[in-house]
Order: C-alpha cells, then structure tokens, then sequence
C-alpha cells in the first residue's frame, strides 16, 4: 500500500505547483473537473427526454447454438411492453446485419444462430428500464447446441465447427493472414547468428472495463425526419457516416452527440448491436429510446483487447548484438472482425515490434481466426496493436538477456536506435520520427537508482527473499494517419478544427476528437491559447457533436494531440495571421514591421505602439476599417492531414518483491520516464501516465477475460474481472525528456496509451527477474499468486 | 445497472415480528441484513424473491460485543465495521480485526453484518473461519424458542446451514480462555477480493507449552471442525516450526480445495499450509508479547 511514508523523497515532485494559470503550455487545474467533482457531468444516462422509452437486450447463455425457435409472445403481453423485436423482425428490414470497422459484417440480433455467449437475440422496449428487463425473462429461446470453438490454436484444425456460416462458401474459420518485413533476409540472419532465442509469448484477452458502459438514447423525430443519437462514441463522425450508410437516412439528418463520456479507453470505439437496435426501436416506435447496458453485459459483449499468441525469435550475436527478430501470431477475433484498424492494417500497427531497436531484419506472421467468444480487439489503450508488439519485443530482449547472462538494461542499451539515425526506418517499414533513447534511459536508471537497486537485489537473493527489477523500454506509433494509406471504412484519418474568436476576445474551437477524460477541454484551450495569447479559461473547447464540430475521425490510439492538436495550433496561427493583417491596418504600418509577443502584434522598433489580440477582434467586428480584401470576423477553418505518425517513447523501471511463501507479488516502486515531445500540460500528462501504469500493474498481475470449455466466460462481473485499486499500486515516480517531434506543429507526440503500452512488460520482466532463482525465462500474465507459484514450481503454464 | 425482478419488502421492528413475517410470508421471503451478499444475486437474477423482511433496525437489539466472564456475545447485526474497530475484540481476539481488514472493503463493511456472513455460508467467507477457529456456537431463534449449535452443525455446507425457514441467527458466542491469542492471514488477488484461501489460528498456551490450538480455513472446502488432528498434534508441545510445519502439512491434507479462476487445487493447498504456520506463529508471538487478552475477567479488572 502506499502510504505518505513510502513515497520517495523527490523535491521536483512533490511541491510542483498546478496551478500555474499559464497564457499557453504549463501546468493548470482542468476546466474540465468541477463538474465532474460535484457530480454535475452529463453522461448518456443522465439524458431524459419527454416519453422516453427503454430497451432491454436478450443475450445468447451459450457460446455456440442453431436457434430453434423463439416464442415472444409471453413477453409481447407484459402490460408495460412496447415492443418486441427478433432477429427475424429486423431481417424484414434488412437490418439484421451491419458492418463492422474491419469491414467484416456482424449481426445486430442473431437469426439462425448464436457465436457467442452474451451475442444480442431479441430486444424489449418498455415504459421503464425494471419491465424491461423483467419481459427479457419472458422471451422463450429454443437453442440446438453446437460445439464451440475456444482453443485459437485449434480453430483452424479441419475438424473444427465452421462459426461463420452466414459467409458464402466459408469452410474454415479463418479470419485473416498478415505478413511484414523481409522473411527471406530474416531467416539468413538467423541462419548465421551466434545465438537464437525463442518463447512462447500470450498476450490474454483483456478488457477496457470502461467506469461508465456504453449506451445511448436515439430520438427519430418524425416530423422533420431527424435523428438525435445520444451515445458512447469515441468517434461521432464517424460513427455518424456509418449509421448513415446502414440505415439509408440522409447524413445530414443524423445528429450523434457524445456528451461526457466515463473511460473509452477504446471500448467506445466500435458501433454495437445495442445502438442499432435503439435506433430501429426509435424509428419503430416514434419515440427516444434509451439503451444502456450493464456491467455484465459491457464485460462479456463488447470491444475486448489482446488475445494474441505469439511466438517470438530473437537473434544476436553472443556479445550482445541484436540482429533480428521474427515473430507468429496467432491472433483470436473472436466470432466476429470488429477490430477497428485503418483498412491496410488489419494487425493494427503490430509493425513496431521490432521495437526501440536497430536490427538487420525482422519478419512476421500472422493468422488471425474466429472463435466462438465477442467480437472486438481494437480496445484498451492499445495505440492499434502496438501493446502486444511492445511486450512480444521487451520480453524476448529480457530473454535474450537471461541467456546471454547479460544485464537487460546493457544488452538494451547495446542495441537502441541512436540519435543521430533519426528518421529512422524500421526493418517493418515505419518511419520512427525523432528519439534519444539513451538520454531517456538513463534518466529513469537514475531516478530509480539501478546499480543500488541491482546490490540490493543481489543481498536479498542471498537471504532467500524473492526481489525482482524489470526493465522496458518502448517506442510507439500513434497519431493516425496519413490519408494516403489510413482510412477506417473509406473515411481517410484527418481531423479539422474550426476557431471563432469573438469580438471581445473570448474563442471557441470547435474540434473533431472526443474527450473521455484525457483533458481535451484543457489542453486544447492551452494549444490556442500558446499561439494566440488568449487565456485559456477564455476559449470554449467543443467537442462530440456532429452538428457543430467539423469532421474528424475521433479519439483512440492517442491521435488527439498528434492530428486534432495539430489542427488546432494550425487554425490558431491562420486566424494569427488574419489578426496581423488587421493590426498593420490599425497600427498603418506594414505587416512585415509587425512582430508578435504572445497576445499582441507590436512595431518592429517601436514596441510603445501595439495592439492585443481582443483590440484586434474587436476590430475585426466593428464599424472601422479593415484593410483591403479582409473580411469581417476572426475565424478559421482548417483540416489537417499528418505527414507521418508521432513516435513517443519511454524507459520503465519496475521493481517487485515476491513473498517466497504465497507467491503473492507486490510492485514496490514503478519509475516511469516518458518522451512525448513537447509536454501542453505536464499535469495532465502525468494524470495520463498514472492512469496507464495502473492499467498496466492490472493486466501484467490480475486482468484476464477467461472462458471456460463451453465458451461461457467467466469474467462477467468486476468480483471476476479483477482491476486493479489504489493499494496495488506503489506511488508512481514520473520524469521525462523532450525530444519534439519534427513534423507535429509544436513537435508534441500523443501519450495517451504510452505508459498502458510500456508497463506491463515491465512489470514481467521484474516478476520474471524475481523468479530467476528457480529458473525461469518466462511466465505469462496475468501473474497472480497462483500461476507465480506454478511458475516457483518450475510448470509456469500459459493462462489459455 | 443491473435490477432485480419485482419483491416488496417490509421493515421488521423486532426479533419476534421478523419471525412472524418469514412464517407468514413463506419460502419466498427472505431476511435481508446488510444486504451486500442478498441484492448482488437479487440484480444478478441468481435469487429471485417475491418479499424482503428488512432487519436493519434490529441492529439496536442485534447490534453489540458483550464481553462477559467466560464468553464474548456478539449480535448477528453487528456490523463488519464494528467487528474491525472493537476494541474488547481487538485485545481479546485479535483474528477479527486481522480479518475484518481484508474483508471486502469500507462500503461493504460499513453495511454487512457477521449474520448475514455466517447465514450466506459462502465458501470463500471469512467470518466462518473465524468463529470455526475460535470454537464459537450460534443461537438460533424461532417462534419455537431458542437453541444454540456449534459451527459443525451451523454449516451445512456450501450457501446452506442450520437456520430453519422461519428462524433467524440471533447471536454468536464465543468461549473466553485463559492465556491465548489468534490471528488471520488471508491471499487474495486484490484488495476487495474474496479469499483464494484463508487461515485462521488461535493458541492458548500454558507456560511454555501449548495448551490447545485450533485452525479454521477459508475457501478450501467445507471445515468447520477447527481441524482435531492440529490441536492434537500441537496440544502439550512447545511452539517450534518444525511443530507449524507439522500443523501446516495437516492443513494442507485436511482441506479439499477445487481449482478455479482464483487459484489451483494444488496452490490452495499449500497455501493452506503455508498460512497455517503463518497465523500459529503469528498467534504465539502475540501471546509472548502479551499483546493480546489473557482472559475476560482479566481484562475486567
Ligand atoms: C464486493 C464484495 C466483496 C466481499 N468480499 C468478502 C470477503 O472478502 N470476505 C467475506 O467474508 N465476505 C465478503 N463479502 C460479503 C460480505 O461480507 C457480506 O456483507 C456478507 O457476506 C453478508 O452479510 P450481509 O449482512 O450483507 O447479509 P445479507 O446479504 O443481507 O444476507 C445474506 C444472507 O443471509 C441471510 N441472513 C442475514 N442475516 C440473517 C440472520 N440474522 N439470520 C438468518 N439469516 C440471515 C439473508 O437472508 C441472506 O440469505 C463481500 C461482499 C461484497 C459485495
């Protein structure tokens, strides 16, 4: 537990000042927060509407079954029922089926067959949210059962149950094959390296398990033919285009609002059966509907993450060198694709598992398959798939390094990408934008105080006592992309801002990403207020409304800051550079004599004579002049297409101990240096980094979506699907270097999901460090007391 | 939010007027206490009832420790809280604050009661290991009167025990020894967590030697016996760990643990033994510390 006691003493952390009311960057308390704070935020649920309605889902109990017949009829005569909707009702309409992001199809409710336990069958819409669960009880399902597909790795066994039979001529249970880098030149390396090292590496499924589940209130007015849809998206244009697309309405007649939203964490990502079947129901029934699943219902149905096994290969020579990595995957989808991945990367950007490092060749496969278990596999502050590369790479160095007995953090530094290869393109094709690893890496040695750390460890092994230190350091990719080869469903990955500065000097931006709890009404207003010296307590920041924001793919994969972020230092400095030709009217001077100083243009050699910002737009509303060819107003509009994605990157030291009789591991220190380029608000960073370093101590030590054979999943409820609290957690020890990026507009990388990427093989490692004593290379998360100890008994076994 | 299918409820104003509720009412009414283990099913649809007899405002008549001279008395509506916090428990029996610390967390300790533990008999359940552990006996009450069972015959096993229908836990009791002491060890997962397996121990020494001891475990199958093979082996024997390993070993084969999300057979198993040994030592070094109560009337002077 952490208790004032046991934070280490560190000046620079401890009496930092918050609140430091910057006109620009710096620390400052969120605007966002004293609604949250005094419960005032405004979520789906918090929605009411005039004759509002309520559904309910009917969820498949087994994972696999013909659906034999379905008797309504009891539930049809519930006094508060409404309306009662099939599979079969919703084939009438051709809505039975919608695509998912990874253009695969997904039924909104089962016709002939369940997939999955926890699959939508039917739904209710009653007066009240009690009768409407009540009537699912009366609904009758007649189930054949089938046999069900579990095991991934014998999904593809000839003999195994074909799950998508909805596919024309579909014999197997194939989902995808994938393929980067160079296997010929990969297999020769190997072929001549002085040391090869491979391991069986599990990645579980694990869930976003989001504080607020998804939902939403959909409201067709008949009238004028307009849908409102109240929703948990990450993505409200996006999900807007889609909704479009299904339903046949005209887009300029669907509205998606996301009001505050508890946690996305990509889970918020996907379009769900349940928002389909809200929005059928509305158009049915001519009234809102609103639809919000429950705890269960959001851990067994609904965007899971993970769910690769890996076998990962390593190559060196025997002082140390890496030489390369080569890797197969075999990766779960579940029944059906709903990854949500830009179309060329059906494997998210699992590319990067080369890593932080600079090999001669690298090479994967991969076989992605159906199961009989939800569909998903974008979510959970992956930075698409780069969670799964980044662990698959730090575990097989910490590999290598047990073979090679060498020191990780030596063999690491041995082999990080060296400042001045920057840009540097991997063996997979990526174009890592800027780092300086080794600055970073030492940073966090110190902090944590390695060597001493190393003597301690090296005191206690000789007392028996179970102390282990793990090291990772990652680089991610995050910030998509360039419209030339990053689109999700034809929608290319630019975002737009929109700026109004009004004419006393106050702003809105208008902005297309979607804040979850990142901070965006913050850190944007700071973006703005940097470039244009306008306080940001006086710029409005709004978001998650497709009817006043401009286009924009949304929030996941930490893109706000790298693409909306860029749009919005952009759209500031156009409506700058309008500002300054409105000042060379006011000052008559040119624009050239004008120089800028944060908030006001002044002449260049006679800075007596300025005018601010708010002089400015007031101007540019009143009855004067302007210079010939301005209009009226100060405002901009642009759209913003990244040249290339943002790589952020970090070095994280965990240090375990592990009680040699319970097997029980405690994370007794976490230090955690992050690069994300230029730092907005560092206090909002840190809050990021915190948030993910806790996610990471609960996927690394307790988080699994488990099944059992039947498929039925036993993780449905958070007494099974444990996450973690405050006393798991050690107080967690921050610093950072700043290493801009080149081509972001003020050089800032996204840091969203860098330390949920960078902290669970750090935490293995450190486990697995402190079991070397009983032999052990590897042991697979989560690592709970029991399967530690299965690993102290030297039979580590993998958790699927 | 999960919501449970239709009940009414009633408010019960005394031991009596519960009783005659649940008679009344039948086999589709059910007590509710703390309600921390009844509502969960509730909104889970695990247990569907048609009335709840609320007996929260029994807590003035249910609610107490009574330290008396050879027994402490404790109300089935005692709350978890109060449990952790009493002082007369902390120095007679120092295993319920030990305990009461890593039962769920503030929220469901503030509300659920020591009856409704016992009453849920969960398998994984604390509270039942400890009064196995301290040789406790419960009273039962119905229309018929009053009748007291030891934990063997309370537990009859997973989610069932000796309280009838229209009967309610009314008491615990808890004999008072000279020279003894207890403590707890639980592992779980997380905080919160319930049980991969528990142990509780209690000692009562004379001079150097021990006079008795017993071992109550949780979630490693049913055993309420306080297991009679551990007090015998450790019943006259100085305190050694060699002696806790022995005890251990007998921890270990006496339980029968299952292999689930929480843990494997063989782990629960071990650490059967291993918690044992933990919580003897634990229970003579308190003794020797004299940190814990020798006796009530001891403490009453
Ligand atoms: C998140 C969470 C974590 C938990 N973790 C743990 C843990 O780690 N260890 C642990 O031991 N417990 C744990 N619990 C259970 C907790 O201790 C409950 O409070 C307890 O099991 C039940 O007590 P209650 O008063 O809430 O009973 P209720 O839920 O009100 O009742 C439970 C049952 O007992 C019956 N009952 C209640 N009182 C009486 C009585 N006087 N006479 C007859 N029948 C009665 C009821 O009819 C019902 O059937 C946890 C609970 C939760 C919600």
């Amino acid at each position: 537990m952490t208790t004032l006691d046991s934070r280490p003493d560190r000046e620079d952390l401890e009496h930092v000042d918050n609140d430091q009311h910057p006109v620009g960057h710096g620390r400052m308390l969120r605007k966002e927060d004293p609604r949250f704070i005094r419960g005032m935020g405004n979520y789906v649920d918090d929605i009411q509407l005039k004759g509002m309605l309520h559904l309910a889902i009917l969820r498949s109990p087994v994972a696999h079954a013909n659906i034999l017949s379905i008797d309504t009829s009891a539930a049809q005569a519930h006094p508060k029922v409404k309306a009662v909707v099939t599979g079969a009702d919703l084939a009438e309409k051709g809505l039975a089926w919608m695509p998912t992001l990874s253009n695969d199809v997904q039924a909104v409710l089962a016709t002939d067959r369940v997939r999955f336990q926890g699959q939508e069958v039917a739904f209710v819409v009653a007066e009240d949210r009690y009768s409407a669960r009540d009537a699912l009880e009366l609904i009758d399902v007649e189930y054949d059962l089938l046999p069900p597909v579990i095991d991934v790795r014998t999904a593809l066994a000839p003999d195994a149950p074909v799950i998508r039979t909805d596919l024309e001529g579909k014999q197997d249970n194939h989902c995808f094959d994938w393929e980067t880098g160079d296997a010929a030149a990969t297999d020769a390396v190997f072929a001549k390296a002085d040391v090869v090292v491979s391991e069986d590496i599990v990645y579980p499924r694990v869930h976003p398990a989001p504080m607020e589940t998804c939902g939403c209130v959909a409201d067709y007015e008949r009238v004028s033919g307009k849908l409102t849809l109240w929703t948990t998206s990450q993505a409200p244009h996006a999900h807007r285009t889609v909704y479009a697309l299904v339903s046949g309405l005209p887009e300029h007649k669907i509205r998606v609002i996301s009001p505050d939203i508890g946690g996305g964490f990509g889970n918020k990502v996907p379009i769900y059966p349940g928002y389909v079947c809200a929005i059928v129901a509305s158009l049915v029934v001519g009234k809102p509907v609103k639809w919000v699943e429950d705890r269960t219902e959001n851990l067994v149905s609904t965007g899971f993450a993970r769910d690769y096994v890996m076998r990962g290969e390593i190559a060196a020579t025997r002082d140390g060198k890496i030489l390369a990595i080569r890797t197969n995957v075999i990766a779960d989808h579940g029944a059906f694709n709903g990854t949500a991945a830009p179309l060329k990367y059906p494997a998210g950007f699992f590319g990067v598992f080369t890593g932080s490092y600079d090999l001669e060749a690298a090479y994967c496969k991969m076989t992605a398959v159906y199961t009989n278990k939800a569909p998903g596999g974008v979510a959970y502050a992956c930075s698409f798939r780069i969670t799964e590369a980044v662990y698959l790479v730090e575990r097989i160095v910490d590999c290598l390094a047990y073979e090679l007995e060498m020191d990780p953090v030596e063999l690491r530094r041995r082999n990080l990408i060296r400042p001045e290869q920057f840009p540097y393109t991997t063996k997979t094709g990526w174009v890592y934008d800027s780092g300086e690893y080794e600055r970073a890496l030492d940073h966090a040695l110190e902090i944590a105080g390695y060597d001493d750390l190393r003597r301690e460890q090296e005191e206690k092994r000789s007392r028996g006592e179970l102390m282990g230190i793990g090291v990772s350091f990652f680089t991610e990719a995050v910030g998509a992309g360039p419209r030339k080869d990053m689109d999700i469903l034809g929608l290319g990955m630019a975002d737009g801002s929109e700026l109004r500065v009004h004419p006393t000097g106050k702003a809105v931006l208008r902005v297309s990403c979607m804040n979850q709890g990142q901070g965006h009404e913050t850190t944007f207003a700071q973006i703005v207020a940097e470039e244009l010296g306008i306080p940001p307590d006086d710029i409005q920041v709004v978001n998650g409304d497709t009817d006043q924001t401009p286009f924009g793919l949304g929030t996941y994969g930490s893109r706000s800051t790298p693409v909306s972020g860029a749009a919005a230092a952009l759209v500031a400095r156009k409506v700058r550079d309008k500002a300054q030709i409105i000042a060379s009217g006011m000052l008559e001077v040119s624009v050239a004599d004008l120089e800028w100083e944060k908030g006001s243009f002044r002449v260049k050699g006679d800075p007596g004579r300025s005018v601010t910002i708010q002089d400015i737009a007031m101007r540019a509303h009143g009855a004067g002049d302007l210079p010939e060819g301005v209009e009226g107003a100060l405002e901009a509009q642009i759209c913003y297409n990244p040249s290339n994605l943002t790589y952020p990157f970090g070095a994280y030291v965990c240090v375990v101990d592990v009680d040699p009789g319970t097997a029980q591991v405690k994370v007794r220190r976490f230090v955690a240096v992050d690069d994300c380029g230029t730092r907005i608000n560092p206090m909002i960073i840190e809050g990021q980094v915190h948030g993910g370093l806790t996610d990471g101590v609960g996927m690394a030590l307790m988080e699994m979506i488990a099944f059992d054979e039947e498929g039925n999943c036993i993780a449905g409820s958070l007494m099974d699907y444990l996450i973690p609290t405050a006393l798991e957690v050690p107080h967690w020890e921050t610093g950072h270097t700043v290493t801009p990026s080149p081509h972001h507009p003020i050089g800032a990388k996204g840091v969203g999901e860098s330390a949920t990427v960078g902290s669970p093989p750090a935490v293995v490692n450190a486990v697995v460090d402190a079991l070397k004593p009983f032999g052990i290379r590897h042991a697979d998360m989560p690592l709970t007391p029991s399967r530690v100890w299965d690993a102290m008994q030297g039979r580590p076994t993998p958790p699927i | 939010m999960q919501v449970p299918a239709p009940f009414e409820s009633d408010r019960a104003t005394s031991v009596e007027h519960a009783i005659g509720l649940l008679d009344r009412l039948g086999e589709e009414a059910r007590l509710v206490a703390g309600g921390h283990s009844l509502l969960p099913m509730m909104k889970l649809r695990l247990a569907n009832l048609e009335y709840l007899i609320d007996i929260n405002d029994l807590h003035g008549e249910l609610g107490y420790v009574r330290v008396g001279a050879d027994e402490v008395r404790i109300g089935a509506m005692t709350r978890h809280r109060e449990l952790l916090e009493s002082p007369e428990l902390a120095a007679l029996f120092p295993i319920f604050a030990d305990a009461e610390a890593v039962i769920a967390d503030p929220v469901v300790r503030n509300r659920g009661t020591i009856g409704g533990s016992l009453c849920q008999a969960d398998p994984s359940e604390d509270l039942s290991a400890v009064c196995t552990t301290l040789n406790a006996t419960c009273v039962i009450r119905g229309a018929g009167g009053e009748r007291t069972v030891t934990m063997e015959q309370f537990h009859r096993g997973p989610y069932e025990t000796a309280v009838e229908h229209a009967e309610i836990l009314t008491e615990i009791r808890i004999p008072v020894r000279p020279n003894g002491s207890s403590a707890y060890a639980k592992v779980e997962r997380r905080a919160g967590d319930w049980a991969v397996t528990s142990a509780g121990a209690a000692v009562w020494m004379d001079g150097a030697v021990i006079a008795d001891a017993r071992v109550g475990l949780a979630a490693v199958g049913p055993n309420t016996t306080g297991i009679p093979a551990i007090s015998e082996a450790l019943r006259g024997q100085e305190p050694s760990e060699e002696l806790y390993e022995r005890a251990g070993g007998i921890a270990a084969e006496a339980c029968s643990p299952t292999t689930d999300n929480r843990g494997s057979a063989d782990y629960k198993r071990h650490l059967a033994d291993e918690l044992t040994r933990r919580t003897l030592r634990r229970s003579v070094e308190r003794i020797r510390a004299g940190e814990a109560g020798d006796s009530a009337t001891d403490r009453s002077r």
